[in-house]
């Protein structure tokens, strides 16, 4: 297997790779973001007891799951950066940790919008929620460790370190309500195979996270990508892909670009 | 299809603020994350081009100097060169962070 995964530890097949992935990743995830949102706004019935607040977990549920996922991930990476010495896998780390801010504050306002009707509150100090705003934070502080050191690979070490760490924070957001009997629900989709919820709504929420997870992906692509390049500035391959953008710029050859 | 009318649709039983709301923001957010990811690429890039493009100065004004001192060895061009271009760029290589 590390026979076949070998080349693409080369940044510039990385970066190419990637680069043709991205395009697929964010078709898919328009297909399956349109087909779940408008199944989910337009179709899914409304909760017998919420009505249609209930429409808020279709982003709420999605975007709670997969900020934990990406951070899963970026500590996976964070890992195997500072074990193997694995540029790539530090640049990805870098590339995941905005994103999965941005999907943990998506967590945390639809949460809050939710909460006010429902439990007549925007914030209170529950288990969950004081824990998935820590995740939020070490999201922040990961950011910053990366944007904090000149050295990119000394940046890793340190936002790689945090990073790791803050895994404990997963198990704790996880099991917040069975542990701590506060406001926040049970968990309903993460049982595996038997979802405490009707078909009805189980199906557009699937789609709606499928949705969620490609666009996920692509961005972090994107994101990967950029940091790839940022990261070998001086290679050959790098210098030739920046002069090319450059004279794109003024003489208009995206068309050109697209068709090779 | 669970509403009669449009307006049914956007009143969304009485919640219509709090739904609207969260859709609004989470939206608004992805599609911020997506153009800053964008420019930042498109950043990086125009970073290294110009870098690329004052090494290029760079060495135009070394061999010049070289050719005034008479210096015209091609091997001892070379070193002066990628000398000089280490010394004026070694505090740059690590310019590209996020603005």
């Amino acid at each position: 297997m590390f026979k076949w995964l070998h080349p693409y530890a080369n940044p510039e097949v990385a970066y190419n790779f990637c680069g043709k992935l991205q395009p697929w990743l964010f078709r898919l995830s328009a297909i399956f973001l349109t087909i779940g949102l408008v199944w989910a706004l337009f179709y899914a019935p409304a909760d017998y007891q919420q009505g249609d607040s209930f429409r808020i977990f279709y982003i709420h549920v999605p975007a709670a799951i997969l900020a934990m996922g990406i951070y899963m991930a970026m500590a996976i990476a964070a890992l195997s950066s500072l074990v193997w010495q694995l540029k790539l896998a530090d640049a990805s780390a870098a590339a995941m940790a905005p994103i999965g801010a941005v999907f943990t504050a998506i967590a945390l306002i639809t949460g809050a919008a939710w909460g006010k009707p429902m439990w007549g509150t925007w914030w209170i100090w529950d288990a969950r929620l004081t824990s998935e705003l820590i995740l939020l934070f070490l999201y922040l502080g990961v950011i910053a460790l990366h944007n904090a050191f000149e050295d990119k690979n000394l940046a890793g070490k340190a936002a790689g370190i945090l990073s790791l760490v803050g895994v404990i924070n997963l198990p704790i957001i996880h099991y917040s309500v069975e542990w701590w009997n506060t406001l926040h629900q049970g968990a309903t989709v993460s049982k595996l195979g038997a979802p405490s919820m009707s078909a009805s709504m189980y199906w557009p929420f699937l789609m709606c996270f499928l949705g969620f997870a490609f666009l996920i992906a692509a961005i972090v692509c994107l994101r990967f990508r950029t940091e790839v390049l940022a990261r070998n500035g001086m290679r050959p391959w790098v210098k030739a892909l920046a002069e090319q953008q450059i004279s794109c710029q003024s003489t208009q050859c995206n068309q050109a670009q697209e068709n090779k | 299809m669970q509403f009669n009318s449009f307006a049914e649709f956007l009143n969304m039983g009485g919640y219509a603020f709090y739904v609207w709301l969260s859709y609004g923001i989470s939206t608004a957010l992805i599609i911020y994350l997506i153009w800053a990811s964008v420019n930042r690429h498109k950043a990086v890039l125009q970073q290294i081009a110009q870098r690329q493009k004052r090494e290029q100065r760079l060495r135009q004004a070394a061999a010049i100097n070289m050719e005034k001192q008479g210096l015209t060895q091609p091997e001892l061009n070379e070193e002066i060169i990628a000398d000089a271009v280490a010394k004026t760029t070694s505090g740059s290589v690590n310019e590209n962070k996020e603005v």
